[in-house]
């Protein structure tokens, strides 16, 4: 019985080890159902994303990019179609196997192949290397018969800009090419970049990236745990950039570019009233089209050691002195100042006896002299002996006053273009502050001929010239179409505003700041004596552009011209009296001229600028006179187009 | 003697029929059928080779376990030992002329069945140990002499089945060994000595385990050392049940196992698959399943009379604790992946007929459960 008591005994201590090891698993049983309620009702949310996360991929599809329009909605730069080759590096195994079969398939050489390298070594591994961004049809068709054994890569059927119009927009339009680290900083671009899209560099294609890039589409795939697709489940489709409408005229702007053909140089040209800018042209250029697709290396070093340097927009970042269309505002301005009397005469004696100040000699252009004149005449002529005396009586400050009042010393289209130049308008506190001299009066003896310190950009001049010729009133330049600004309206404002004859209650002669479309003069009778002894110049002989002229009254313009030394000339250059032509090109004058046509009931002013093309009458004005017919032969059709009558496009 | 004979023949058929735990049996459908639900998912609702196998195999090894239920536990008994020592020579089978696949060599090819001898083993050393306990005295328990000997037939399997390797396998074998010492009544103290001497030793232990047995422990502690290697398992188990929710993503809809993101998702994470889909109301009702499971054969074990048939049941009831434990926290990242199926669950022949051996052993305790067993 011994033994009985010790069973009963050891069955106890079983069925009460049980127990605890019962309780044990109880535990360790609510330990995981604590944990499933953790992770399935807590952090469902959480665990929810990385399961979508892990089953969905997205696939991005690149937009198209707005297109730009001239004035009469003529297409400026446009989208072809292309076709891409894309890795998707994360899917490839042997990035070393894969490019050597697409090298096999589509004849890659040992550079590019090189190029694919290091361009794979700035991607992280699971970005998209585009291989080629321009392939041919045939090489395209290839790709896909041998797609099942690429891994990872992707025939990509894209877009890529197309500029019909070639080398005569590119200032202009500028150009896209790939996107640098440093565009991709830029916000409009990262919110919408995919991988192969093409980025504007320069011109109204980088200033407008924000409405030109468009959004792209999203295409969501289910994926399975090697990354295959299974299914599509959305697709949001991607939205092409907005339009972009210039007012320019791509006919007139391509008959400038002509015009220059063989020229370093710059033709703008404004509506007076507007402010559009109609023409804009800078030589020499260059093709756009080159970029699209990576310029190679032969193409670009042709166009950096071009000696005329086709890179510099001229017309905005080309500084030149303005020389003698400087004039007609030094005349305003002293005429505004009351500084002389326009019947006052000074008499122009020639080489042998120049202007002469403190000691130092002023020569005028004219060897044999003008003899003697009169205001008017000093414009008509471009006596600098006159302009020599007026700017002396007149002073810098107030010169300078009148001169940024007319748009000179900042640049005329804000931010559209990173390269724009503001100029310089020089005066007694400006060289005081950046050069710490105190200022001579000899130098404002030559800015009244428009040399020296003062520099300004072709756009400039013609705004400038737009700016006297409309009478006097600020207008507001631009080369991107505004529709919220009803020009109609304004023309009128303007044209009222110029027959009544408006009393002032502002002082006009002090450095005030004007609206848009207000008027800048003091007195009426400065501008349109300033207008009329342009037309002297240009209509009457002697007039330093007399042979360009106009007798059609339809045609008939007003201009100035303007010669630009890029060098001091000596005693010697004086004696020997060279012709432009036996002078080394580098050492010859810019010629200048300005002009607003036509002459009753003017709408368009005109700058023209050649580097090294000698004197103003004889390179510029015959350049700007023909222009000037081109112009108004179409302004019919652009007051008719831009009055709504679009039927015309 | 005598009477333990008669009281045995005396049952009548009827009388054996009568005394069938059918709710045990209920369990095991039920458990069974979610099974083929859940395996029949992970073939992305398709009705082939793993579902077509599994059905199968239920339905033999389930045809087996009821044929084995009428045998008599003392028979279970006298050729417990025989159990163990057949299980030992399939181990050493295996070493010599085992097959290997992926790195790991673990099953012997018997042509109808590529058998793994650690899953027998499982159930041979809870039987042999039942017995072992069963007629030792309670006074010897504690003394040296009886310890010593389950000891080392614990070890030689646990041994065997590291050097395959399997560490899951090994561990729940040491853990069903050691719960029937703990339920025979060994000292509490030896425990908490091994205890803390393990812990000492564990960083000698770690020194000794396989490359990629030590990174799956050290990425247990933290998956995202290496999310797309050593960590994917845990990480991506994790996604699929908590992406599961209340209800979950419903039957053939759990996108993590559908896209292949889960790994081993028939066998090992089978309940990932089934905890994605059913979420977590399903889970909680297979958890209950499995506890249901383990009380009737603790039930068993407290209306049997013999010290054999009670270990047994306590110990068996221990070891599916076990199983389901460490499988469930290992796939919910509360222990590391060591490779454990789920029982009943998880797709695999020796699994699952360890399993149905075991509760055969079970039900004819219950079915004999009059019965004494004299320690001869």
């Amino acid at each position: 019985m011994l033994n009985r008591g010790r069973n009963i005994e050891k069955g106890r201590v079983i069925t009460r080890r049980m127990f605890i090891l019962a309780a044990a698993k109880i535990l360790l049983f609510a330990g995981i159902s604590s944990r499933l309620y953790n992770l399935q009702i807590s952090d469902r949310e959480k665990y929810e994303i990385l399961s979508d996360k892990n089953r969905i991929r997205e696939w991005k599809t690149p937009p198209q990019r707005g297109i730009i329009v001239d004035n009469f909605n003529k297409v400026l730069a446009s989208n072809d179609r292309v076709f891409q080759l894309h890795l998707i590096l994360d899917e490839i195994n042997d990035f070393d196997v894969t490019v050597f079969k697409i090298k096999n398939l589509i004849g890659l050489d040992q550079s590019q192949i090189k190029k694919l390298y290091k361009k794979k070594e700035r991607l992280k591994p699971w970005d998209t290397l585009v291989v080629s961004d321009n392939l041919t049809w045939e090489q395209f068709s290839k790709i896909n018969l041998y797609l099942h054994e690429l891994e990872g890569a992707k025939p990509v059927l894209s877009t890529s800009r197309f500029y019909p119009y070639a080398n005569d927009l590119v200032h202009i339009v500028g150009y896209v090419g790939d996107a640098s680290p440093k565009d991709l900083e830029k916000p409009e671009i990262k919110e919408n970049f995919v991988p192969g899209l093409k980025v504007g560099k320069y011109g109204i294609e980088n200033s407008q990236e924000k409405m030109l890039i468009g959004n792209y589409g999203i295409k969501r795939y289910e994926v399975n745990a090697s990354g295959k697709r299974i299914s599509q489940i959305d697709y949001i489709k991607e939205r092409q950039g907005n339009k972009v409408n210039l007012t320019i005229d791509i006919e007139i702007q391509k008959y400038a570019q002509e015009l220059l053909k063989g020229k370093a140089g710059s033709i703008c040209a404004m509506d007076i009233y507007t402010g559009e800018v109609v023409a804009m042209a800078s030589s020499p250029t260059y093709d756009p089209n080159k970029f699209t697709h990576g310029i190679n290396q032969k193409d670009w070093q042709e166009i950096r050691n071009n000696p005329l340097k086709p890179l510099i927009n001229k017309s905005i970042a080309g500084l030149y002195s303005p020389g003698s269309t400087f004039k007609p505002l030094v005349a305003l301005a002293a005429l505004e100042y009351g500084i002389l009397d326009p019947n006052k005469t000074i008499r122009c004696k020639g080489h042998k006896h120049p202007y002469e100040l403190y000691g130092v000699k002023y020569h005028c252009w004219k060897k044999e002299g003008h003899g003697y004149m009169k205001l008017r005449n000093a414009i008509k002529q471009s006596c600098d002996i006159y302009f020599y005396e007026m700017a002396r009586l007149l002073g810098v400050d107030k010169l300078s006053i009148i001169a940024k009042r007319y748009g000179l010393g900042t640049n005329v289209l804000g931010d559209l273009y990173n390269d724009e130049k503001n100029g310089l308008v020089p005066d007694t506190k400006w060289k005081r502050r950046s050069l710490e001299q105190s200022w001579y009066l000899g130098e404002t003896v030559i800015n009244g001929i428009g040399q020296g310190y003062i520099q300004t950009t072709p756009l400039q001049l013609c705004l400038m010239t737009a700016q006297i010729a409309n009478g006097g009133y600020k207008i507001k330049p631009h080369i991107i179409k505004d529709e919220s600004i009803n020009y109609k309206d304004v023309i009128n404002k303007i044209k009222l505003d110029q027959s009544n004859f408006p009393l002032h209650e502002r002082n006009y002669l002090d450095d005030i700041k004007v609206e848009f479309y207000q008027r800048m003069y003091h007195k009426k009778s400065n501008i349109n004596f300033v207008l009329d002894a342009m037309f002297g110049s240009t209509n009457e002989q002697y007039g330093t552009s007399y042979k360009s002229r106009y007798d059609d009254l339809k045609y008939q313009f007003a201009g100035k011209t303007g010669t630009s030394q890029v060098r001091r000339i000596t005693d010697l250059d004086r004696e020997l009296d060279l012709d432009t032509d036996q002078i080394e090109y580098k050492k010859r004058d810019h010629a200048l001229y300005v002009a607003f046509a036509p002459y009753k009931d003017p709408r368009y002013a005109i700058s023209v600028i050649i580097e090294h093309g000698g004197s103003g009458s004889k390179a510029a004005a015959p350049l700007a006179s023909k222009l000037i017919k081109k112009i108004i032969d179409r302004h019919k059709l652009r007051e008719q187009f831009n009055n709504g009558n679009t039927s015309l496009a | 003697m005598l009477r333990e004979r008669i009281q045995a023949s005396n049952y009548s058929f009827l009388d054996k029929l009568r005394s069938i735990d059918y709710l045990l049996i209920l369990l095991i459908i039920a458990i069974g059928l979610i099974s083929v639900f859940a395996i029949y998912s992970t073939e992305g609702g398709k009705f082939s080779f793993y579902t077509k196998n599994h059905i199968i195999r239920l339905s033999v090894f389930f045809s087996l376990f009821f044929v084995l239920s009428f045998v008599r536990v003392s028979t279970w008994y006298k050729n417990a030992y025989l159990f163990y020592f057949v299980g030992l020579v399939l181990l050493i089978t295996v070493l010599f002329f085992g097959i290997s696949a992926s790195g790991a060599k673990r099953w012997i090819n018997l042509y109808f069945l590529n058998l793994q001898p650690s899953e027998l083993m499982k159930i041979a050393v809870i039987i042999c140990f039942a017995r072992y306990y069963h007629r030792i005295q309670s006074s010897d328990i504690q003394s040296y002499k009886f310890l010593i000997q389950p000891i080392i037939l614990l070890i030689i399997p646990c041994y065997l089945v590291i050097q395959q390797p399997d560490l899951g396998t090994s561990i729940l074998i040491a853990g069903s060994g050691i719960a029937i010492i703990w339920l025979a009544g060994l000292n509490i103290k030896y425990f908490v000595y091994s205890g803390l001497l393990i812990l000492v030793s564990l960083p000698f232990a770690i020194s000794i385990l396989k490359p990629y047995q030590k990174s799956r422990i050290l990425t247990f502690f933290n998956p995202d050392r290496d999310p797309l290697g050593a960590g994917y398992q845990i990480i991506q188990s994790k996604i699929a049940i908590g992406s599961g929710g209340f209800y979950g993503k419903g039957f053939l809809k759990g996108t993590q196992s559908y896209l292949e993101f889960l790994p081993e998702k028939h066998t090992d994470f089978i309940f990932t698959l089934f905890s994605e889909e059913f979420g977590f109301l399903g889970s909680i009702i297979l958890l209950l399943l499995y506890i249901l499971l383990i009380y009737r054969i603790i039930n068993v074990g407290l209306v049997s009379r013999s010290f054999f048939a009670k270990l047994y049941c306590f110990g068996f009831a221990t070891a599916i604790f076990l199983y389901v434990f460490v499988n469930i926290a290992m796939v919910l990242g509360l222990l590391p992946i060591v490779g454990a199926p789920l029982p009943i669950m998880s797709y695999g022949g020796s699994s699952l007929l360890s399993i149905m051996l075991g509760l055969s052993i079970v039900m004819s305790c219950k079915i004999y459960n009059q019965e004494q067993i004299s320690a001869y």
